[in-house]
């Protein structure tokens, strides 16, 4: 491992909430190529750790560096710019704009010529070829009209819309919190696929799951998170799912750890 | 689920019958086909017809009670007295759109009239640079307003109903509470009132301050619809937390658009001087409920995110038809005002079906 450089890494990373500590020094590596499971107990601070990676929040202490250079990220659309792409628990979708508005929400393509330049108008035919070519990619067939606003899809639809935004735009990073969490059998099962399909374009991806099959079946490396740090970095291959869940409930100490918390 | 103690590394088989799965786009058979499905999903899909068909309705009816009001006399006097709250209504629109609430339209309005009338009357500067005065202080103040909503985080109600009493103390200090006469306006700049001017079609007069409120409604509606500022507008009034995690600028957009409805505000200014032909310290009181009633009857929603542009221009014409209609049929005031709250409170109780029919 250490002949190949992180391409995404953090140090230290502090964050409290009023007096609520939601990472104590959390520390975070991921390698190119890889897909990262992260997993955790409930308020373990993953959402946190991830919100700092993408922007979303700002922490308090410690370095985030992206390809070896430390990057302070003022918010997602920073991270965003240097090809960090987030799939949030929430989703961020607009409820009342269309799919394609909000898959190019904040990156709109213009119309070539001076209608773009100068009137500024959106090429909407063009996006809205691409969403649909992205949401069919992804199985999500059930999606009938592509003008639709994202409040009339089901919950599985709307994860199917930020999982296809990501995986489009991404292009350094894709970080998926949940992304299985709505998701039918069928469109999980080609999230997985879509997971690895983004590694084999060489993008690493770091899941954040509770969904043990699925983080044991497609993750190259399982980082588990405890009370707010980093507690281990398993291989899926040479541990067992119970064991996974003993580590981060605090049932069983992963050998060669000491319980520092 | 396969057994506990060894990593899963196959397709589970409860997921092989997904190799056979239908991969065509879904369809299903229309069952709506009674009438009031038919208008329900007619209206969900264009909601500025509700607001349509209530004018072309409400046209119909007054010219049957009052024949006068059928003709292009009374159409173009409704124009006129609509044109300025149709001004401030859009500006009015930007801000609703972004689940905010302007209170105090009007008053930048007031103020910015008074500058350009005391700069062109009063100091003598030309006309024009005293109009462009005027407007550059209306952005100046809407620019106020934004910069408190978005940087320091005061809900829009608490910094505009601030804001609206403090530029109308402003108002009356640098006006010294005098009003600036026709007269003097026509004699020292009469540029001031160009867009109160008319041009005559077959007994219909347009004023010049008419067809901008339609020239500058189209150009608001360009450029909410077919430009990623005006989708990000929406997006924030719909969930500002999710349009940031989209990597949108929440604060910039927000206080660009109380610059943007300032700005209007302050040309609507300019407008104004043209309508009355004078500049008054107290003129336009009511303005700031007006803009808010035309745009609800407009269908644009309080909460942010939903809502057009030509709704709340017709919004403000339904109102002047329910003004001057009732008028022409010899109908006191006090139930004009009774007519507009009725519509208010239809137009939201409409907003609210149809939203229930889309869940």
């Amino acid at each position: 491992m250490s002949a190949v450089k992180p391409i995404l890494q953090a140090k230290g990373l502090l964050k409290r909430y009023g007096t609520v500590v939601a990472m104590s020094g959390a520390d975070f590596e991921l390698y190119p190529g890889e897909i990262l499971g992260v997993i955790g107990d409930n308020g373990a601070g993953k959402s946190t750790l991830i919100k700092a990676l993408s922007g979303a929040v700002i922490p308090d202490h410690g370095s985030i560096e992206l390809d070896g250079r430390e990057v302070h990220f003022r918010g997602p659309e920073d991270a965003r710019n240097l090809g960090i792409e987030t799939v949030y628990q929430n989703l961020a979708l607009s409820p009342a704009l269309t799919i394609a508005d909000n898959m190019f929400l904040g990156r709109e393509w213009r119309k070539p010529g001076i209608l773009g330049s100068v009137f500024r108008q959106m090429d909407r035919p063009r996006m809205e070829k691409f969403a649909r070519d992205k949401l069919s990619e992804l199985g999500l067939t059930t999606i009938q009209n592509i003008h639709q606003a994202v409040e009339s899809l089901s919950g599985g639809q709307r994860q199917g819309v930020a999982v296809a935004r990501a995986a489009a735009f991404g292009s350094k990073v894709v970080i998926l919190d949940e992304p299985t969490a709505a998701l039918g059998v069928k469109e999980s099962r080609r999230v997985l696929e879509l997971i690895r399909d983004v590694r084999d374009r060489g993008i690493p991806i770091i899941l954040i799951s509770h969904n043990m099959p699925h983080v044991f079946e497609v993750c190259d490396r399982v980082h588990i998170h405890r009370l707010g740090r980093r507690l281990c970095v398993i291989d899926p291959k040479q541990h067992s799912m119970s064991d996974a869940v003993a580590y981060m409930t605090g049932a069983k100490l992963p050998e060669g750890v000491t319980e520092a918390a | 689920m396969s057994t506990q103690d060894t990593p899963t590394k196959v397709i589970s088989d409860f997921e092989a019958g997904l190799a056979k799965a239908d991969s065509t786009v879904a369809n299903f058979d229309r069952d709506d086909k009674s009438f009031i499905h038919i208008m329900r999903n007619f209206l969900r899909t264009y909601p500025t017809m509700i607001p349509a068909l209530v004018l072309v309705i409400s046209i119909a009816v007054f010219s049957i009670i009052a024949p006068r009001f059928f003709g292009m006399g009374a159409l173009s006097t409704v124009l006129k007295q609509v044109t300025v709250t149709g001004f401030i209504a859009l500006a009015q629109t930007l801000i609703i759109l972004t689940a905010g609430i302007d209170l105090s339209v009007g008053a930048i309005l007031v103020l910015s009239s008074l500058i350009m009338g005391n700069l062109a009357v009063m100091s003598g500067l030309p006309a024009l640079l005293a109009v462009g005065i005027g407007v550059f202080f209306g952005a100046l103040m809407g620019a106020l307003n934004g910069i408190l909503v978005a940087r320091v985080k005061l809900p829009p109600f608490i910094v505009t109903l601030g804001t609206l009493s403090i530029f109308s103390a402003l108002t009356l200090w640098y006006s010294k509470s005098e009003s600036i006469r026709n007269v003097d306006i026509e004699a020292k700049a009469p540029e001031l009132l160009w867009f109160g001017q008319s041009a005559n079609f077959g007994g219909a007069s347009l004023s010049l301050g008419g067809l901008t409120l339609f020239l500058l409604a189209a150009v608001l509606w360009y450029v909410l619809n077919h430009t990623a500022w005006g989708r990000h507008v929406h997006a924030i009034g719909d969930d500002p937390d999710s349009a940031m995690l989209s990597g949108i600028r929440v604060n910039s957009v927000l206080i660009s658009v109380y610059v943007v409805a300032g700005l209007i505000c302050g040309f609507a200014a300019w407008i104004a001087i043209g309508r009355v032909g004078s500049v008054s310290p107290i003129a336009f009181s009511t303005v700031n409920l007006a803009s808010i009633t035309a745009v609800v009857i407009g269908g644009t929603s309080l909460f942010g995110g939903r809502g057009s542009i030509i709704g709340s221009v017709l919004g403000a014409f339904i109102v002047g038809v329910f003004n001057t209609g009732l008028s022409l049929a010899g109908v006191d005031d006090y139930w004009q005002m009774f007519a507009a709250g009725t519509l208010v409170i239809i137009a939201v109780a409409l907003d609210q079906w149809l939203r229930r029919a889309s869940q």
